[in-house]
């Protein structure tokens, strides 16, 4: 084989190897989180964050905003402490509520990020002052079977 | 029971003793490996050896592995009525695992298995001795360039591998069985990290790549100058280096992906 | 018009005239003169050779340039085990500029592994094997590498390398080794086929060849850097007569040609008396007897008189050592 058509198919080879690459970059996969530098993190605290993980979603308007950065446990108000790592290029109002929510019934529990009306903007270490805590399935549970107890009573007086 | 023992004691004194060996080829391999990137013809001329020519059985199998993880998935995601997901499946199962590990097995079956059986034939026939009387150091003229050109072409094969699995797997879900375009590559897109998924399954085909390279230069290498030695070197490479593969990637999935 | 041209004899010519002055540096075979015909039959134009043959007088200075006068291999009281196995047992041997020497004993008597410690392959595990006046023992791996390039070395099989064809594995050396352009290393590869004989099949790859002519070009392919020293191990192995006679012939040619010395392991009598300088006889790992062919077959020495005219029985018993045949049979009717 002479050395033209070996570097031919070399450089053929290695085409296909990077356009198989680039594929699977831009068709396939996507840049979720935004190389280093271009973020800010701001933190808020939940009573309960139920099923959420690190690097879950932070949504606003539908939208993906940012990746939850860590998640850990205070000791001084038994809270769990969020960070939240934002996109650089979306600014929040300071008086922005973050809650727990999940997509669909069974669905990744992701957080969404409601805007408030403050002038003012998050600014890289802030907190979030207002949390909604995760809906907890059990809980729902119990309360809805609590209430229709408290309620059987007074089906059975009417019905007698 | 004694001879037992001995036996054992054997076993791990010779393991030990090659395992050594192979380091210390290792660190001579890298030391001459400066030629292989001087003189790009001969790392081009491997690469067309291991790369070029396993191109084939590589973006066949590609396409059948995708095919089978279109069927298979469609068929239990559609029992949680969730067949939008079907590309997600397809995509991660291919980047995180098979694409490394099967690429990276056909390839030491392939690519692996013909670099022991040349360099342990050019052993047999005193070529690497011819070349070592004429100067020439063999490590440094046959050895490393194809090391490296395997090194390059493994991750290039493992990424064909995925892409066309993928195409495979769309073939099915989309094409044949009618699950939502829009909902296969924007579902796929909004779960495949290009960092946590793409880069680490890459990653993982370079290391194999790098393994399964130096297990079968070192085997030629090493083999017995005889036609049953470069026959059992041969078995040799692709038994190691399939154990070799699993194990590693073991290993790089439990630093890679441990739970979220 | 046919000048005759003798190879690197052009006055006028940096370096060219130089060497051509100097007896016994000819690059090739003396015998070999061109004239205008041959150089048309090589493709050669007059100027072009012209060029060549001072360039190769200039690579002839930097490899050949003795380093010093005494005999170019020395081996003194070598002692060589592979592990518990002892092979050679202070064997003493010395090898001069322009002889070819053979080295001759049964199958397993220590020949080959004598030929690989001087090419340094192997290391003396006592007494001292000297190439050129170094201690081929102590030399480091870059001197040891840059004396091989001044040695070639024939292979029990020429040792082609079977992924390229005759050229390229003549050029093989060169292109490592130099950094000559294309069109000159096709020129001196041409020039050393031509030598062997085998310049018509320069484009065949190494699988088409018959035994002898994969040996002319391994041969073609060790001097390609004209060696000072080359080394022979079993030239005549599995010839035919015609091939063997021109083995043996250009063995000789090349040498005188190219002032070098040859050592040559061989079991081959009759090839080798008829064209070497000396013999050593080697036999379980000593030298068991040395001296010109003329004596060597004039010797009442047991063992060469057995080795010479192929005896079954001598020293070297037919029976490999056992018990007496008459005990075991009495054991076996008891």
């Amino acid at each position: 084989m002479s050395r033209t058509t070996l570097d031919l198919w070399v450089g053929l080879f290695v085409a296909l190897g990077f356009a198989a690459l680039v594929f699977l970059a831009v068709k396939v996969g996507s840049y979720t989180d935004a190389p280093g530098g271009a973020t800010y993190t701001v933190e808020a605290a939940f009573d309960n964050i139920g099923g959420l993980k690190t690097r879950a979603p932070v949504k606003s308007a539908g939208v993906v905003v940012g990746r939850v950065g860590g998640i850990h446990f205070d000791s001084q108000s038994y809270r769990a402490i969020v960070r939240l790592d934002l996109q650089r290029r979306y600014e929040f109002p300071v008086d922005t509520s973050a809650s727990i929510l999940t997509s669909g019934l069974l669905g990744e529990q992701y957080i969404g990020l409601d805007p408030g009306a403050d002038s003012e903007i998050l600014e890289d270490g802030d907190k979030l002052q207002i949390t909604q805590s995760a809906v907890v399935l059990e809980k729902l549970i119990g309360q809805f079977l609590f209430n229709k107890a408290a309620e059987t009573p007074t089906h059975g007086a009417s019905a007698q | 029971m004694n001879a037992l023992l001995r036996r054992i004691g054997a076993m791990t004194v010779d393991g030990v003793w090659r395992l050594g060996f192979m380091a210390r080829f290792f660190l001579a391999l890298l030391r001459c490996s400066g030629q292989s990137f001087r003189r790009l013809p001969l790392t081009i001329r491997e690469i067309y050896f291991s790369g070029v020519l396993s191109l084939l059985i590589i973006l066949v199998s590609g396409l059948f592995v995708g095919l089978v993880l279109g069927l298979q998935g469609y068929d239990i995601l559609q029992r949680f009525g969730s067949s939008d997901a079907l590309g997600i499946m397809v995509a991660l199962s291919l980047l995180r695992e098979l694409g490394p590990v099967v690429a990276g097995l056909l390839f030491a079956s392939r690519a692996g298995s013909a670099v022991t059986a040349e360099i342990g034939l050019m052993k047999t026939t005193e070529q690497l001795q011819a070349m070592d009387m004429m100067a020439v150091n063999p490590i440094a003229r046959v050895v490393a360039p194809r090391f490296w050109g395997g090194v390059i072409s493994m991750p290039l094969l493992a990424a064909m591998f995925s892409a066309m699995g993928i195409f495979g797997g769309w073939l099915i879900g989309v094409v044949a069985i009618g699950v939502d375009d829009g909902a296969f590559w924007s579902q796929m897109r909004a779960s495949v990290d290009f960092r946590y998924d793409i880069v680490n399954g890459t990653i993982k085909s370079f290391v194999f790549g790098v393994a399964v390279s130096l297990i079968a230069v070192f085997e030629g290498y090493d083999c017995q100058p005889t036609a049953e030695g470069v026959s059992r070197a041969i078995t040799r490479t692709v038994v190691s280096s399939a154990l070799a593969i699993l194990a590693l990637d073991f290993v790089l999935t439990s630093f890679m992906f441990r739970g979220l | 018009m046919t000048p005759e041209v003798t190879a690197l004899d052009d006055g006028g010519l940096d370096g060219g005239s130089a060497a051509a002055t100097q007896p016994g540096l000819t690059l090739l075979p003396a015998a070999m003169t061109f004239n205008q015909e041959h150089l048309d039959r090589i493709g050669l134009r007059g100027g072009r050779f012209v060029r060549i043959s001072s360039l190769c007088s200039a690579i002839f200075k930097r490899f050949m340039t003795p380093a010093s006068s005494g005999p170019l291999v020395n081996l003194n009281h070598v002692c060589f085990a592979y592990g518990e196995r002892e092979i050679l047992h202070g064997v003493d041997l010395t090898v001069h500029r322009g002889q070819v020497v053979a080295i001759m004993g049964g199958s397993g008597s220590g020949k080959t592994t004598l030929l690989r410690l001087i090419g340094g392959q192997l290391r003396a595990n006592a007494g001292t094997v000297e190439v050129d006046g170094q201690d081929m023992g102590r030399l480091p791996i870059p001197a040891l590498y840059a004396l091989r390039r001044r040695m070639g070395m024939l292979f029990q099989f020429g040792a082609l390398f079977t992924d390229m064809n005759v050229f390229d594995n003549v050029a093989f050396p060169l292109r490592e080794h130099t950094a000559l352009p294309a069109g000159l290393i096709r020129d001196l590869v041409l020039m050393k086929l031509h030598a062997v004989g085998l310049r018509g099949a320069a484009a065949l790859m190494p699988s088409a060849l018959s035994g002898g002519m994969a040996r002319r070009v391994a041969l073609a392919r060790a001097v390609a850097l004209d060696p000072m020293l080359m080394l022979y191990d079993e030239p005549f192995a599995g010839l035919d007569p015609i091939s063997l006679g021109t083995i043996g012939h250009l063995i000789r040619r090349l040498n005188d040609a190219l002032g070098a010395a040859s050592i040559m392991v061989t079991h081959d009598v009759q090839a080798s008396l008829d064209l070497v300088d000396y013999v050593y006889f080697v036999s379980e790992g000593r030298i068991v007897a040395h001296g010109a062919p003329t004596e060597i077959r004039a010797s009442a020495d047991p063992f060469v008189h057995q080795f010479v005219h192929a005896e079954a029985d001598g020293p070297v018993p037919f029976h490999y050592p056992a018990p007496p045949l008459a005990s075991l049979l009495d054991g076996a009717l008891a």
